[in-house]
């Protein structure tokens, strides 16, 4: 059955027809273009798919389109201003903290949001939270590298 | 030249851990993935799988699934059959001991009469959308005749039931390698020896990315094109052509875009995407199939799974005499497109790790069960080999009461190049160097009070070694082609100098995350002394690049950066004829640097691109002796491996209340030769270490032996590290350039997954006191051994 939805994607409002059984997941890589939110399982466990649902970190395979109505989603292409990454792609790139690529959008909005819950977090802290983000590339110490990067303020020498 | 500073400028890009080019689209969502491909018209498919391990399929009725709504057409096995289509081919011929090739029994694209593993496809079914083709895939009815599943390797052939019908005992080969009678008779007069016998278990690669196709067929030009997470397009292209479906390669175009990473699951031509090139023609649109995680585990080619006796003879110093390996390796179901060659070739040869043990015996047997195909994962015979090497010299030193350093070292080669009694030429190496240095990284020598400190507070603690080779560099063709490849192993590089002076280059390597469109702009950059934002680099596509072999067996830079650089000699020489016209001087005159051309001996010099300019605009050119244009592709077909090796060092400390181990050191350091980017290298160690890691703490593919059904087939039942479960590793490096390539480089992309797993379970078992530790050393295993129970 089809359903109207609407919302707002990247502060764009939006609105669609869409199935009732679509996944947001689906609905932002098929409906909107939004391929960079990636699907790495189908268990809710890798992560790959993590975008941000009125700020906070959701994984948008566990969730229908039509739940996320009225909501604000943010996606990785979201991210930056601009031509400016967000502090934390910034420091990914610079701490080599992704391989593949494919995890990295999930992984950066996960980690956008650890910091924005504990932003004092200590390494063990930060790999706990990160529980959620499967890599199978960077055994996940460049991960954490970037995140502490992140939260030191520093500026990346590559520019 | 945004990322580095002027001091770095001047050094060149070579050695500087310039930040990577591909960043800025991975991190912004701007990658392009296979299943981010949407082409016009495209339908979507779905694949049937068996839920049985093995049985006869008596009948398959589509009526009901082609009436469901949406679907478009659906093809099983008869439909392949009727049109000839072949099977999947293995790219090794491997003989038996008798002399007898490996069987190879067919592998189809869908099934033929028979199911020989859960998740083996039947019928592909097209449809408008995805749900539709899943929902029309659930009403096919298959009538099956369940049959036993031949599941473990202990009873294989024994068990009475054959997973192909025309290999009765599912024995694929029966392989002996080395001088049998050489080390039977150092056997007989050795002071002791060392036995020990284990499992290498079996692993599921787990590529983030899932494998996914997009097939397409065009009519104006009776073409297909294929977008596919490949690690080799034109391997995938020659294979599908010439073996399976009869089409001229010129009318398929094979394109792996961005690949989210492979670890060698993504080398082999798999049914799925056959079969998608074979429908598309007669859908006559596009077909898009993407795997879900639960497909993947099933039909994804594992890793691994050996099982093995090893001794080694030694004097009474602790000289290694004589090394006997016996080993049983899985293939699956079918042979993959490589599995013949990887508990073989890539296995038995490394078995003299860095030591001068004078003979070496190996018997390996490769039999059929009903479990997915296992074929190359991350090191593909070589972590294999460097557990049954560095485990058995770890009790070597055990059972002789000597030091594990002690006895590797006295045991190490020294001199080379040097000849192994089982086929390898060792060009260069230096094994005390990283041991020396990774002793002193690790803080061997304060060691013994960690370890009281430990026992005073109830723990245990253990020190593991590890001190790996690998061959890599895949491989010198005619050297391989005498081992029964049936591939070249070379790598083509077409570099094109534009008018403008900027360069773009075509490769037939593929990156999967290895970040090959910075690290080889950075060679090309250095060569030319150009700006290495001027170089780009083009990988992944058989309409652009010429034909190349591909990424695997850390083969990239050595090979295919060798046959770049053979291109870019090429240029160099021929620009040096059009500066030479120029400056109206001798060719022979000329010389080359930082982007300038120069006369010998005089203020005359030439910027590049003017060079370049005046190869397209050949207006003062000596036309009658020199073609115009700038533009030169090379081959490149390596004379020798190349040999990696490096120590690792692990130190453990055990909870024997609860079994759970906390790695309190985790040291790598590995001679690669030269490197390019530090920075890329030590993320390869770092994710190499953790796939090693994982493999001896945690990942285990489980089938039930009785059913055949996949106990570990999501990510909620197969251990998959996450960052809490991995340490930081301290990486370091020597070097000892590689002897037989321009850059001197040997490759770094599996050394990780090599060397960790013995280094891991010789600390556990040191701390444990035990003479084994199955993998994975769970924390229930490590518990029961703790505490005096079999594991």
């Amino acid at each position: 059955m089809d359903h109207p939805l609407s919302l707002t994607v990247n502060g764009k409002a939006v609105t669609k027809t869409v199935d009732s059984r679509m996944l947001l997941v689906q609905f932002l890589r098929e409906q909107m273009q939004l391929t960079g939110t990636h699907v790495g399982c189908d268990t809710a466990q890798c992560g790959a798919c993590t975008v941000h649902m009125n700020g906070r970190a959701i994984k948008a395979c566990s969730m229908l389109a039509l739940q996320v109505q009225g909501s604000e989603i943010t996606t990785i292409e979201g991210l930056a201003t601009g031509d400016e990454l967000h502090p934390m792609q910034a420091a990914f790139r610079e701490c080599h903290g992704l391989q593949c690529g494919f995890c990295t959008p999930g992984m950066v909005m996960s980690a956008v949001q650890l910091l924005a819950d504990k932003p004092n977090a200590d390494e063990d802290e930060i790999r706990e939270a990160l529980d959620g983000n499967i890599c199978r590339c960077t055994g996940y110490q460049n991960i954490v590298k970037s995140i502490q990067f992140c939260q030191s303020g520093a500026k990346p020498v590559s520019a | 030249m945004g990322n580095m500073n002027e001091a770095d400028l001047a050094k060149g890009p070579i050695g500087q851990s310039i930040r990577r080019r591909e960043d800025q689209r991975f991190l912004t969502g701007a990658g392009n993935y296979t299943d981010d491909v949407t082409l016009h018209g495209q339908t979507y498919a779905a694949f049937l799988r068996s839920p049985y391990a093995h049985a006869r399929i008596k009948s398959i009725d589509l009526e009901a699934a082609k009436q469901a709504p949406g679907v478009i057409q659906i093809f099983t096995g008869a439909d392949l059959a009727e049109a000839k289509v072949g099977g999947l081919p293995c790219g090794w011929l491997i003989h038996s001991k008798d002399g007898t090739p490996m069987k190879e029994p067919v592998h189809p694209v869908l099934a033929q009469g028979k199911v020989r593993h859960v998740g083996d496809q039947i019928a592909l079914v097209v449809a408008e959308t995805l749900l539709q083709a899943r929902d029309a895939a659930e009403m096919i009815v298959v009538d099956y005749e369940e049959l036993p599943a031949v599941i473990d390797l202990k009873t294989v052939s024994s068990i009475g039931t054959s997973v192909h019908d025309d290999v009765a005992d599912n024995v694929c080969y029966d392989w002996g390698h080395g001088d049998k009678a050489a080390v039977d008779a150092a056997f007989a007069k050795a002071a002791h020896v060392t036995k020990l016998s284990f499992v290498n278990n079996r692993l599921i690669p787990n590529a983030m990315e899932p494998r996914a196709a997009n097939a397409s067929y065009t009519r104006h030009d009776e073409s297909y094109t294929l977008y596919v997470t490949s690690q080799n397009p034109h391997v995938e292209r020659l294979l599908m052509c010439a073996f399976v479906l009869g089409l001229p390669e010129s009318k398929v175009r094979v394109i792996a875009p961005d690949v989210g990473g492979g670890f060698g699951s993504k080398i082999f031509l798999y049914p799925e995407e056959t079969a998608l090139v074979w429908a598309s023609k007669r859908v006559g649109r596009p077909i898009k199939w993407t795997s879900d995680r639960s497909e993947a585990f099933l039909t994804d080619a594992h890793g691994r799974d050996h099982v093995t006796t090893a001794e080694m003879a030694m004097d009474a110093t602790g000289m290694f005499l004589a090394l006997r390996v016996n080993t049983i390796a899985n293939m699956g179901a079918y042979l993959s497109t490589f599995a013949s060659s990887i508990p073989t070739i890539l296995y038995a040869t490394l078995l003299a790790g860095q030591y001068k043990t004078p003979a070496i015996y190996a018997e390996v047997k490769a039999v059929f069960t009903n479990t997915a195909p296992v074929d190359a994962y991350r090191g593909a015979g070589r972590p294999e080999a460097t557990y049954v090497v560095e485990r058995i010299v770890e009790q070597c030193a055990r059972d002789m009461k000597m030091d594990p350093v002690a006895i590797r070292r006295q045991n190490f080669i020294t001199e080379f190049p040097y000849a192994t009694p089982v086929g390898l030429t060792y060009d260069i190496g230096d094994y005390g160097a990283h041991l020396d240095k990774a002793i002193q990284m690790a803080d061997v020598a304060g060691y013994p009070a960690r370890k009281a400190a430990s026992e005073a507070k109830g723990k245990k603690r253990g020190l593991g070694y590890s001190c790996y080779i690998e061959a890599c560099g895949l491989a010198p063709s005619n050297i391989a082609g005498a081992l029964g490849a049936r591939a070249g192993l070379f790598e083509a590089g077409e570099v094109r100098v534009h008018p403008t002076g900027t360069v773009t280059v075509f490769t037939g390597s593929h990156s999967h995350g290895q970040g090959h469109e910075t690290t080889f702009a950075q060679v090309v950059a250095a060569r030319l002394g150009i700006p290495i934002d001027n170089v780009e680099i083009v990988h992944g596509d058989t309409g652009r690049v010429p034909f190349g072999m591909g990424t695997y067996g850390s083969r990239s830079l050595s090979v295919g950066g060798t046959a770049i650089v053979k291109a870019v000699d090429k240029i160099i020489a021929k620009s040096k004829k059009i500066a030479a016209h120029l400056l109206e001087a001798a060719d022979t005159d000329i010389e080359f640097a930082n982007g300038e051309f120069t006369v010998a001996g005089t203020d005359k010099k030439i910027a590049w691109g003017n060079v370049a300019l005046t190869a397209y605009v050949p207006h003062n050119y000596p036309l009658e002796t020199l073609e115009p244009g700038l533009n030169e592709n090379a081959f490149y077909d390596p004379t020798n491996f190349t040999y990696p090796s490096g120590s690792y060092i692990c130190e453990v400390e055990v909870d024997p209340d609860t079994g759970k181990v906390h790695i309190e050191k985790f040291v790598a350091v590995d001679d690669f030769g030269n490197i390019v980017n530090p920075m890329i290298v030590e993320g390869q160690i770092h994710g190499g270490v953790a796939q090693g890691l994982g493999q001896a703490m945690m990942e285990a593919c489980a089938y039930d032996v009785k059913s055949g059904q996949l106990i570990t087939g999501s990510y909620m039942d197969y251990a998959m590290p996450r960052a809490m479960d991995l340490p930081n590793i301290e990486v370091s490096s020597t070097c000892t350039p590689c002897t037989h390539n321009p850059l001197g480089v040997k490759g770094c992309g599996e050394a990780g997954a090599i060397g960790s797993p013995p280094a891991y379970i010789n600390a556990l078992t040191d701390a444990l006191g035990v003479v084994d530790l199955a993998m994975p050393a769970t924390p229930e295993r490590v518990w029961r051994a703790a505490n005096g129970m079999s594991a």
